[in-house]
């Protein structure tokens, strides 16, 4: 066990998967001897060379596409594309192709591939370079959502993804690149689709993806404070989505506040709060609440990007408008 | 013409069961016997069998939404078509593809695809894990002249190119993207022109001469297998049918179809073989007697078959 970023987390999983598995490759723009957007792919290119950690055209058609049809072909491909929001110009090859090829061809077919990308805001990226798209994505069978807030679980998420024999999206945040954490030298694996609670309690559920964990856990503190008790849900998978967890905390809480950085409306928040009415309405005290981005794209400047972006001050006032 | 009595055969045969194939399908959907869309290959038989007989059973290939001749081309089984066709359990996808997405791995037949271009960049990742895993395949990717203007089909051309995969693009030019004629839908007259900008040979040929098309695919399948990378072959053909069964074709004129029709794969094959006594026309009408068997044996296995269980919908969306 050593102190590892979020970023070393993901590289060591890369660099172990590969190491175990030749049939794993990278693809993606600038994933070589330039080590990838954010620096993921550091010392790879290096190590297991140019056949293995392909540096591609800026094209994320032929990037996504082609890590489908390598995956059906036998190989496990691990594409990256170097913001989530450059998924709109390749979505067919993801939803229409990849997705779907298992189910169309009556169960032939298998698409072990992993597609990483960054999302989030708070770089001063702007509307193109800092959505949070997880919920088109959940929005298709066919494909997982992997969603890890640390260290610990990028690196397990990772590897277990790698593994999967269907199409995982990966969605890293830009601003946990940089966080540290306990994160376990050797191979490990977490099971996609099981929540993780990320601190115990018992007057509240908070269920917080990626950044929002953060901020989620940072709201606690305050409340705790205050002599609220929250307990903390980080699904890390939103699909499949352990709605088991939700519901048995929400059971014992018996008020819930979901917090993602996605724009509010028809967010995950939306499907989550949905599935705690249907199966857990009856244990609730309060109305559900959700603290999402405002239904507006990513600004640029400073204050109002950081005034889009929901912080635990969000989480916080959320709780007490419902306890 | 080096090819053997055995392949030449072959290849008459495949057309032919193409042609019935295709010949039964319309009945069948005219009749209101088939769910959904079928669009025909009838007219284009050539392209498919002279493209697929230059391929080996564990070459690769990705098709098109006008698929059933690539696919019979390829070995697909008849009965496991016209059964997914159909809708029905037995078929090759258990009835949950239909005629946009028959499959079938065993084959290298990475599946039909509805999307127009859908299939170039899934080509370039099969052929790139041909040239990783050093297994000699190539993949072979289909693709109209619909496809031919959509920036998918020009980034798998350029990807390929530059990484030199083992891949062939095999265009058939049939004059139309559904409605729209290709003089209004590009300026330039041959595809094929397109690969320069690849850096890769463009080939055209004439797409209803079946060997011709034989001799141009087989040629870039060699070197492809000799690691010089990819083609682009470009085949002019015509399809005989609407866009897709029901189409009115108010869009072309009579005489056009006409004039095409009098250029039948076919029969110009069958001549051919007839004169160099190939095949006696005997042996001709026994050819075309047991596929017209294989697929009346076909649709009956289709009708008979089962619709797939309902409680098999959840099936086969995660592996």
């Amino acid at each position: 066990m050593s102190e590892k970023t979020y970023l070393q987390a993901l590289n060591d999983a890369l660099r172990q998967e590969m190491e175990r598995d030749e049939n794993v490759f990278i693809l993606g723009e600038d994933v070589g001897q330039f080590g990838g957007c954010f620096g993921v792919t550091q010392g790879l290119f290096e190590t297991f060379g140019e056949e293995r950690v392909k540096d591609t055209p800026i094209t994320e058609s032929a990037i996504v596409g082609a890590a489908g049809g390598a995956a059906v072909a036998g190989l496990r491909p691990v594409a990256e594309l170097m913001f989530v929001d450059f998924i709109g110009v390749a979505m067919d090859q993801l939803f229409n192709q990849a997705a779907k090829m298992r189910f169309m061809f009556g169960g032939k077919a298998t698409v072990p591939m992993t597609l990483r990308m960054p999302q989030g805001a708070g770089i001063g990226a702007a509307a193109q370079h800092s959505q949070s798209l997880e919920s088109w994505f959940m929005h298709i069978p066919g494909l997982k959502v992997v969603i890890p807030s640390t260290p610990y679980d990028a690196k397990g998420l990772l590897i277990s993804a790698i593994r999967d024999d269907n199409p995982v999206i990966f969605l890293e945040h830009k601003l946990l690149y940089g966080i540290s954490g306990e994160v376990p030298d050797e191979s490990y694996t977490i099971d996609i689709g099981k929540a993780d609670i990320k601190r115990e309690g018992t007057d509240v559920t908070i269920v917080a993806t990626s950044l929002m964990v953060h901020s989620a856990l940072d709201a606690a503190d305050k409340l705790q404070a205050e002599g609220i008790s929250a307990e903390v849900v980080d699904p890390r998978c939103l699909q499949p989505l352990d709605s088991e967890t939700i519901v048995n905390s929400v059971k014992k809480t018996h008020a819930l506040v979901i917090a993602h950085e996605a724009v509010q409306f028809a967010g995950p928040g939306a499907e989550i709060a949905a599935m705690v009415a249907e199966e857990a309405l009856d244990y609730l005290d309060a109305p559900i609440k959700r603290v999402g981005a405002p239904f507006c794209p990513v600004p640029f400047s400073p204050p109002l990007e950081q005034f889009y972006i929901p912080d635990s001050g969000n989480i916080v006032e959320a709780v007490k408008r419902i306890r | 013409m080096a090819l053997s009595k055995k392949t030449l055969i072959h290849m008459f045969e495949t057309m032919n069961r193409i042609r019935l194939f295709e010949q039964q399908l319309q009945e069948f959907f005219a009749a209101g016997e088939i769910p959904g869309f079928v669009h025909l290959y009838l007219g284009e038989e050539a392209v498919a069998t002279g493209a697929c007989s230059a391929l080996t059973e564990t070459d690769m290939m990705t098709s098109t939404h006008r698929g059933h001749g690539h696919l019979l081309a390829k070995g697909g089984d008849l009965k496991l078509m016209m059964a997914e066709i159909f809708g029905r359990q037995t078929g090759y996808c258990k009835g949950k593809g239909g005629s946009m997405h028959i499959a079938d791995l065993d084959l290298g037949i990475l599946g039909a695809n509805g999307i127009v271009g859908g299939g170039g960049p899934l080509a370039v990742g099969a052929a790139f894990a041909a040239k990783y895993k050093k297994s000699d395949q190539v993949a072979l990717c289909f693709f109209g002249d619909g496809a031919s203007n959509q920036g998918t089909t020009q980034e798998a051309l350029n990807m390929a190119s530059a990484w030199k995969l083992p891949l062939v693009f095999v265009n058939e030019n049939n004059g139309y993207g559904i409605s729209c004629p290709q003089c209004k839908s590009m300026a330039v007259v041959d595809i094929a022109d397109r690969a320069a900008a690849y850096d890769m040979p463009g080939v055209v040929v004439d797409g209803n001469d079946v060997l011709a098309v034989h001799e141009a695919v087989s040629e870039a399948v060699k070197r492809a297998r000799n690691g010089e990378g990819p083609s682009l072959i470009e085949c002019k053909t015509y399809r005989w049918r609407g866009h897709f069964e029901g189409d009115a074709c108010v869009y072309r004129c009579a005489e056009e179809l006409e004039e095409w029709m009098a250029k039948d794969p076919i029969p110009r094959f069958e001549a051919k073989l007839l004169e160099s006594k190939t095949l006696s026309k005997k042996d001709v009408a026994a050819i075309k007697e047991r596929i017209a068997k294989d697929v009346d044996e076909a649709v009956a296995f289709a009708k008979e078959s089962p619709m797939p269980q309902t409680s098999a919908l959840m099936d086969d969306v995660y592996a």
